[in-house]
């Protein structure tokens, strides 16, 4: 019972998913764009919930659909409707080539992991109640991986940085 | 682990991919450019938890939240890049924004 739910859940995520990633590549409004990717975003986090993944589960929901996702709607509410562009562009060809292209990806990953299927996917490893909880992410963080997690925080600092000198005008470009 | 395999996240982190990697090669709105990029980083994102869970070893999830953090710098940075744009009166269209083709 208990296995045909987890199977029920899965099966409303990773639908709500591709429903949601489809609306966000097809739909004409980049706004609607960015709300159809909160939901992406959401039902990711159920999907990360069922890898045992608690920690980046919250953290996608805090950082993405909450802090990102906010500077995104604030920045095509801002731009109105400059924000809009023709849908598709170049000529039938170069948009024909560019969905082939994406088709060829899929089938390769799908293929790769047909070979795969069997022997090496099969049975996923024991892990503890403890696997992706904050505490274990943490003590690696602090430990294993503290070099990345300092590398880290000196990216986020100079894309903070980056992104305050894109915005400021200075006052010869406002005159223009 | 209850529920479906490994296999069938990484189908759904394939399929999100490609998804992603079409909206990046088909739209022409910066914006909706900057929005399949995150679609196509989520999938990477999955598929290395999905990693993660198979191998029973937190490093992939310990990765995934870098990429989280490479993410959201790359927003910051892209919407700065889209406002200075408008704001220079650079029409918001990936191919008008040719000065610098070779």
């Amino acid at each position: 019972m208990g296995n045909f739910l987890v199977w029920v859940v899965w099966f409303l995520a990773a639908g709500g998913c591709l429903a949601s990633g489809m609306a966000v590549v097809s739909l004409q409004n980049p706004f609607y764009s960015a709300l159809a990717l909160i939901g992406n975003l959401a039902s990711l986090a159920v999907l990360y919930l069922l890898l045992a993944a608690e920690f980046l589960a919250a953290a996608q929901v805090l950082v993405y659909a909450g802090a990102v996702m906010v500077m995104f709607l604030f920045v095509i509410a801002y731009l109105g409707g400059r924000a809009d562009a023709p849908w598709a562009g170049g000529s039938p060809i170069l948009r024909t080539a560019a969905i082939v292209a994406a088709a060829a990806i899929l089938i390769e990953i799908v293929v790769v992991l047909g070979l795969a299927w069997g022997d090496s996917l099969s049975e996923p490893a024991q892990v503890s109640d403890s696997f992706g909880s904050p505490g274990e992410i943490g003590e690696l963080f602090l430990t294993d991986h503290l070099l990345a997690f300092e590398i880290t925080s000196i990216v986020l600092l100079v894309a903070a940085i980056g992104g305050v000198v894109l915005g400021t005008t200075r006052e010869k470009e406002e005159g223009a | 682990m209850d529920g479906p395999g490994v296999g069938w996240y990484l189908i759904v982190a394939a399929i999100l991919f490609a998804t992603g990697a079409m909206g990046v090669m088909l739209r022409r709105s910066p914006l909706i450019v900057l929005l399949s990029l995150e679609i196509m980083l989520n999938a990477g994102n999955l598929a290395l938890i999905a990693f993660s869970r198979q191998a029973g070893e937190l490093d992939g999830q310990i990765f995934a939240l870098a990429v989280m953090a490479v993410a959201a710098g790359e927003v910051a940075v892209g919407l700065g890049l889209i406002v200075a744009m408008a704001r220079r009166g650079v029409a918001l269209d990936v191919d008008q924004a040719n000065v610098l083709r070779g």
